[in-house]
């Protein structure tokens, strides 16, 4: 197996697809000339031509509307976001074309789409470009909620959203790009909507996605075996839907559970989990689940704030030892 | 804040009930779990306990007078407190429901009767609704201790505000201070412990077997099957017991044999509930008591494990206290099967109508002596007819002959009641 970059698995991802379904193209802001701002599509424009690979004006609602039209008319668009920072601006085109197509039209339309591009604090980008956005398209019918924290979950499911026939957002982490992990080569697929047990563990269960699963959630596991609790860290993968199951069967197990996201508490995706567990997993339950996530302010530009806004390592073990009551 | 004392549902039927008696006065002290006053519902008479103590501020429902369920009876409160003149919004069942037992401030009372019986909503009085020590416990712990049978009062908590945790219920399981385990919290005789119903998806067959019925015999589908038993060897046994001052009946041994039946074919012990079946896993036979103004069935409960003479006592304390309207309900409801027992009226056999949601019982008719040819020869012997009534949604047509064609083995060699 190689070792690649987040960003190169996602490149491969995407010149596998194209390669293997000639519907399949990229479009979006400096995707070909440039190589992408982040260069995930590097080299697609020599391999691929001008006519897949397509430059696109500043203009998220237009090209993200352009794609739309495309996915109808039978093609499989994926269409790169700068940041998800920037598809707010395109957010009529998903959340009222593209998430309810297929519905209003009685099945008779579909839109094959993938929307991607980095979301999340970037490091010191200050708050209209530090934002973790995944909680707002969750929320509508219609979408798929992608989240991937690692190399090769990004390839498997880059691979699986470009296969699916309904519109899929994928939201990369923007400071996961250069992080390397071991990639399997050609048709890995890795399904929509399973989570991925990437610690085992039996005192307390840490459930997260994306970036904070290497960032955070990950060295605080390191940090609590230290202490002799042994967390088990469960990736979701998918934020939507998301792995009802997995999540059961871990609280089940640990009887104690502790979420960590990057974006902000209110209203955010781990409430969501919170919600399914209390209901759900009421009777495993040893503790409240606890939830840890970005502070309720915009995000500061001063490096030392950012950090304060941000979880932490140390604000997850601090949470552990709460539902531990230690 | 004083607390509304709210009409709890005393039987899973009820939908009303009324007040007899208070056997507290206004201004009398109240400690949780006193007696507040008697209360007639559909079935029996039962009493009404305190659910928080401190001085009983007002009856709102005098003796005579009918409240629905969920209805403010009643207050508590400290001495001298102003009783709200609405119902308390903390007292009032969480269903949207009319609270229609609003306590009107001076024209007493008997307004409460006037009240439609109609809403039942869920009594919230009957948790703990502002105790002064309230046992915190996580769900998990709560579950732990209920099943290792562990009192959770005995147990010290070590999270926040004294919660008991998990690791505090692992404590007390390894310690083996005997005074935390549960003093058997209901008494009943049954050996081992009694097993839950479970859940039975419908087959597409079973379904379309259920909804056709259903519309050919609307309500409950019965058919019946009748079949005529020796009970010779059953009165032999009798007599026999008799000798040694047991005092058993035929319908004694007919209940005990109609549960080891039942044991052997658990398709009559399910019931229909709409969208699936429910398979019962504890055989209680429902024994019909004809009383005053009607009839009622109390339940034997594991009637297929215990002995004849304990079912024979029970039966009798049971139809004692049901003639005298005094059963609780958990006495008179559930149930696998129910036999109802017309012989001593000299009735020859009849159909009885099934006693929802059991699906079957069993009509029997009176012991007597009748000419049968046994290897070809006419010969005496005392012969009863049993009906089995049963719901065709469950039970097919097979199934409850050979539960009959076992019932008549049992009866007829009565030493197999033994095994």
């Amino acid at each position: 197996m190689a070792e690649l970059a987040y960003r190169e698995a996602l490149n491969q991802a995407l010149a596998e697809e194209m390669e293997r379904d000639p519907r399949v193209f990229l479009m979006g802001e400096e995707v070909a000339r440039y190589d992408g701002a982040y260069k995930v599509s590097k080299g697609l424009l020599d391999k691929f031509g001008s006519a897949r690979v397509v430059d696109a004006p500043i203009s998220e609602l237009g090209f993200g509307g352009l794609g739309v039209g495309a996915a109808m008319g039978g093609l499989r668009p994926v269409i790169e976001m700068m940041t998800w920072n920037f598809a707010i601006l395109a957010m009529d085109q998903i959340v009222n074309s593209a998430a309810k197509l297929r519905h209003m039209s009685g099945g008779q339309l579909r839109c094959p789409i993938v929307f991607r591009g980095p979301n999340g604090a970037g490091g010191r980008l200050s708050s209209q470009h530090s934002q973790a956005l995944e909680a707002n398209y969750a929320h509508f019918p219609g979408l798929k909620v992608i989240a991937p924290g690692t190399p090769a979950d990004a390839k498997g499911l880059l691979k699986s959203a470009i296969r699916d026939d309904n519109p899929v957002i994928f939201m990369e982490g923007e400071l996961l790009y250069g992080v390397k992990g071991e990639v399997p080569e050609g048709e890995h697929l890795v399904p929509i909507g399973k989570a991925d047990l990437k610690r085992e563990g039996s005192d307390v269960t840490l459930i997260t996605w994306s970036r904070m699963l290497t960032a955070v959630v990950l060295p605080a596991a390191e940090l609590l075996a230290a202490e002799g609790i042994n967390a088990e860290v469960l990736d979701l993968r998918t934020i939507k839907p998301f792995d009802a199951e997995a999540v059961a069967a871990s609280v089940a197990k640990t009887n104690r559970v502790v979420i960590v996201e990057e974006g902000w508490g209110y209203a955010g995706f781990g409430a969501h989990i919170a919600d399914f567990i209390s209901r759900e997993c009421f009777d495993d339950l040893d503790a409240p689940v606890t939830r840890v996530h970005g502070l309720d302010v915009n995000m500061a530009y001063a490096e030392n704030l950012e950090r304060l806004i941000l979880p932490s390592a140390a604000r997850v073990v601090e949470a552990v030892h709460q539902v531990l009551y230690r | 804040m004083p607390i509304a004392i709210q009409l709890p549902a005393l039987s899973p039927t009820m939908s009303e009930g009324r007040i007899t008696k208070w056997l507290k006065k206004e201004g009398d002290k109240v400690n949780s779990g006193d007696g507040l006053a008697e209360c007639e519902t559909d079935k029996s008479n039962l009493e009404i306990e305190a659910t928080d103590g401190g001085t009983l501020l007002k009856i709102v429902v005098p003796a005579g007078s009918t409240s629905p369920v969920g209805g403010v009876i009643g207050w508590i409160g400290k001495p001298g407190e102003a009783i709200p003149e609405a119902p308390a919004p903390a007292a009032a069942p969480a269903a949207p429901a009319p609270v229609a037992a609003a306590p009107k401030p001076a024209p007493a009372a008997p307004a409460a009767s006037a009240v439609p019986p109609k809403p039942a909503p869920k009594p919230v009085a009957a948790a703990p609704v502002a105790g002064e020590e309230r046992l915190r416990v996580s769900p998990l712990a709560r579950k732990m201790a209920e099943t290792q049978g562990i009192d959770l009062a005995s147990v010290p908590g070590s999270g926040p505000n004294g919660r008991i945790v998990k690791r505090d219920v692992e404590e007390a399981m390894a310690s083996p201070a005997p005074a935390a385990k549960k003093s058997a919290p209901i008494v009943r005789a049954a050996p081992g412990v009694r097993q839950a119903p479970q859940d039975i998806a419908l087959t597409s067959m079973r379904k379309v077997i259920a909804q056709r019925l259903g519309e050919v015999k609307p309500g409950v589908p019965h058919f019946y099957l009748t079949i005529e038993v020796e009970m010779d060897q059953a009165l032999k046994l009798r007599e026999e017991a008799k000798a040694q001052d047991l005092k058993i009946s035929v319908n004694d041994v007919l209940v005990k044999a109609t549960a080891m039946a039942v044991r052997k074919f658990p398709r009559i012990n399910q019931f229909f509930a709409g969208d699936r079946i429910v398979q019962l896993n504890t055989v209680d036979v429902g024994v019909a008591v004809a009383i005053e103004d009607g009839l009622i069935t109390p339940i034997i409960k594991d009637a297929d494990v215990k002995g004849l003479a304990e079912i024979a006592q029970e039966v009798r304390e049971l139809a004692d206290r049901a003639k005298k309207k005094a059963l609780k309900p958990e006495e008179y409801t559930g149930g696998s099967i129910t036999v109802s027992n017309l012989g001593m009226f000299g009735i020859d056999s009849f159909i009885a109508v099934i006693n929802p949601p059991q699906a079957a019982i069993l009509a029997v008719g009176k012991v007597e002596p009748k000419v049968v040819v046994r290897n070809d020869a006419m010969v005496i012997r005392q012969m009863m007819s049993v009906t089995l009534s049963g719901d065709h949604r469950v039970i097919d047509g097979a199934v409850g002959a050979q539960y009959l064609q076992e019932l008549r083995s049992l009866l007829e060699h009565p030493l197999r009641l033994l095994f």
